[in-house]
């Protein structure tokens, strides 16, 4: 059976398998199977299927879609967004979806669009992404040709449109509302929630937002059923994913791997564990708005609400590592700046706070810190934290701050009574 | 001025009358081409800056008032979208804009040193522009190949596993190619 559904059309070679090839390995066998179910039928299968979402908030994907209102007439017009915006700090997983099976997604974005009755489809893509831009394109016009998506119907008897939209830059597009203002030709300022998007999204039409790998699980679940979805998985959560790891690793990288499987399988296996015979301190699970775990954690498998209980998140599932010689306060105030560089400004938690953090952070760093410092930084991070903005782009700024407050508590006092960053 | 996040705040000039400057054959197919993926032609605003930025580098006064006339959406709304998106420059770059990572994997792995040297070598800050008019120096988040840290964009190319080695070659060639340009 197969094992690896994300990745079993890439190879060692740098290019994105085309549109012949794919079709020659089963390529749109999903799409074409979906096309016989009905919409409805179509969301709970993948529902009971288990799939969560893999933009970081592991929601499930089958139950966000059942939220689109049924009523056709009431709502003739929906729309899918594919959020390729992958701006998380230490998160390098949809670029590789993108650049080397660029169809995987299409025809994912095309089974989600059936599902939800969409006939125009858009892939918002962060403009860094040049190459993945490039051969999405490709694809997309090679699709579109083929008339494999473009002339079969819909659920709406139409044929279904694709476009990419180039970012224009900001950590923020990547928040869902965000992004469809974004889409809008607005400011990317996130929107209060409710409505939620697959009520009232793109100019106030029912609108699903995805993430790619999210979208990319869809052809193989549709071919091979949810039941050997189920089973992919390790533990208590379904299929398989992206998982990564940099650092100081001896060998960094990607891997598709079952749900499930224990963070000390990626690191010390996968990995090849810490270089130069480091040591391990710790860990942020799933891109720089997680919480830090540390070596306690290593024999924790990989599922969302695991990792939850255990105080972060799985996030997006790219492991970045600390090891002994790297100062945890110089990676948490480096990941402070990029969060108050991206604050869109709305929230006065957010965009008040995160200087503030930066400021005393920095002062630590130069040896200009004093034990209110501390207590400062947790008052900080509490009025950041969920509930007290719109968005959780701050609750996110916080996790890595007040995660390190715990774990590497000896750290930041040492870096007062020492007048400075032992590290330097 | 500075504020705490380090963004450089701007004075910007006043608009000048008289007729609107005009877009190109070329920007005007493009845009029409992404007006029709969007519900109305307030969603291509955003577009059309990024076409004209692609043609001309950047997006200058006369800019915003070609596309405010040919769209029919406020110069203020444009200047709105212009300074707010990082990837749109309301100030002309250098001909080879370098956008060096500067998030978490890359700053474990000496981000901060080669910025650093990168400084020194160009004498630039970043958000500058080299004497000789080549370089601009930008910090960017996260560049989605922490596997291959340290990484930066040098136009559209990707360069990975960074060193102060790789970076003089590669500013090395590009002013090589520079220097035939203008000796052609
Ligand atoms: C500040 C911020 C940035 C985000 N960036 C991304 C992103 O780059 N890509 C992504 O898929 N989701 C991102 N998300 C999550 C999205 O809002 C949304 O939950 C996700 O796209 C839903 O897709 P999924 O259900 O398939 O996971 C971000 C959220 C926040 C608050
Ligand atoms: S939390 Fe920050 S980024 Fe999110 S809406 Fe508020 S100010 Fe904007
Ligand atoms: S941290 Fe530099 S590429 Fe991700």
């Amino acid at each position: 059976m197969l094992t690896n559904p994300l990745t079993k059309n890439i190879g060692a070679e740098d290019v994105a398998t085309d549109l012949q090839t794919y079709r020659d390995s089963d390529g749109y066998g999903g799409w074409l199977r979906a096309l016989k179910m009905s919409p409805d039928e179509l969301t709970q299968l993948v529902q009971k299927a288990g799939l969560r979402g893999r933009g970081g908030a592991g929601f499930n994907t089958g139950l966000k879609w059942s939220f689109v209102p049924t009523d056709r007439r009431a709502h003739p017009v929906r729309y899918l967004v594919c959020n390729a915006d992958e701006m998380e700090p230490g998160t390098f997983k949809d670029r590789l979806l993108m650049e080397r099976d660029p169809h995987l997604l299409l025809e994912g974005i095309a089974i989600a669009a059936h599902a939800i009755g969409a006939a125009t489809a858009y892939i918002f893509i962060r403009g860094e992404y040049h190459l993945a831009t490039q051969r999405l394109q490709r694809a997309i016009d090679e699709v579109t040709e083929s008339g494999l998506i473009a002339g079969e119907t819909t659920s709406l008897d139409q044929p279904l449109q694709i476009y990419l939209h180039c970012s224009s830059g900001n950590y923020i597009c990547g928040e869902e509302t965000a992004l469809l203002n974004a889409l809008e030709g607005k400011r990317a300022i996130p929107r209060a929630k409710p409505p939620y998007p697959q009520v009232s999204g793109l100019w106030g039409r029912p609108t699903v937002v995805n993430n790619v790998e999210t979208l990319c699980n869809l052809p193989h679940l549709l071919l091979h059923g949810a039941e050997w979805y189920r089973k992919l998985g390790r533990g208590e959560d379904s299929g398989t994913k992206l998982f990564g790891a940099s650092g100081k690793v001896n060998n960094p990288g990607l891997w598709e791997l079952p749900m499930g499987t224990p963070f000390r399988e990626v690191i010390e296996h996968h990995a090849g564990g810490l270089r130069d015979g480091l040591t391990l301190r710790g860990f942020l699970p799933g891109g720089g708005s997680t919480d830090f775990l540390g070596p306690q954690h290593l024999d924790l498998p990989m599922d969302y609400d695991t990792v939850r209980k255990a105080g972060s998140r799985l996030g997006t599932g790219t492991i970045t590592v600390l090891d002994e010689a790297t100062c945890p306060i110089g990676l948490v105030l480096n990941l402070s700046r990029f969060f108050a560089r991206e604050s869109c400004g709305w929230c006065t938690p957010c965009r008040d706070g995160l200087p503030w953090v930066v400021e005393i952070l920095q002062r630590l760093e130069n040896g200009e810190g004093t034990t209110n410092d501390i207590e400062l930084l947790r008052e900080h991070t509490a009025r950041m934290g969920p509930g007290n903005t719109f968005c959780a782009l701050a609750p996110g700024a916080a996790e890595p701050i007040q995660s390190a407050l715990k774990l590497f508590e000896q750290d930041f006092i040492d870096h007062i009574q020492g007048g400075g960053c032992p590290f330097h | 001025m500075t504020n705490p996040t380090g963004k450089v705040w701007q004075r910007i000039p006043a608009r000048q009358e008289g007729p609107a400057p005009e877009l190109s054959t070329e920007e005007i197919r493009a845009i029409d081409e992404e007006r029709s993926h969007y519900e109305n032609d307030a969603a291509a605003g955003l577009e059309a800056l990024r076409i004209v930025q692609r043609a001309r580098g950047w997006i200058s006064d006369d800019s915003l008032r070609a596309i405010s006339a040919y769209l029919g959406i406020a110069e203020a709304e444009l200047e709105g979208l212009a300074t707010y998106y990082q990837l749109l420059f309301r100030r002309p770059p250098g001909a080879e804009v370098l956008q060096l990572c500067r998030s978490s994997s890359c700053w474990i792995l000496g981000c901060e040193q080669l910025q650093g040297w990168l400084e020194q070598e160009l004498q630039v800050r970043p958000g500058e522009t080299t004497a000789d008019g080549i370089f601009t120096l930008l910090e960017n988040p996260c560049l989605g190949a922490c596997d291959r840290a340290p990484v930066m964009l040098l136009g559209e190319a990707l360069h990975t596993n960074l060193t102060e080695e790789k970076l003089r070659e590669v500013l090395a060639e590009k002013r090589r190619r520079h220097a035939d340009q203008s000796a052609d």
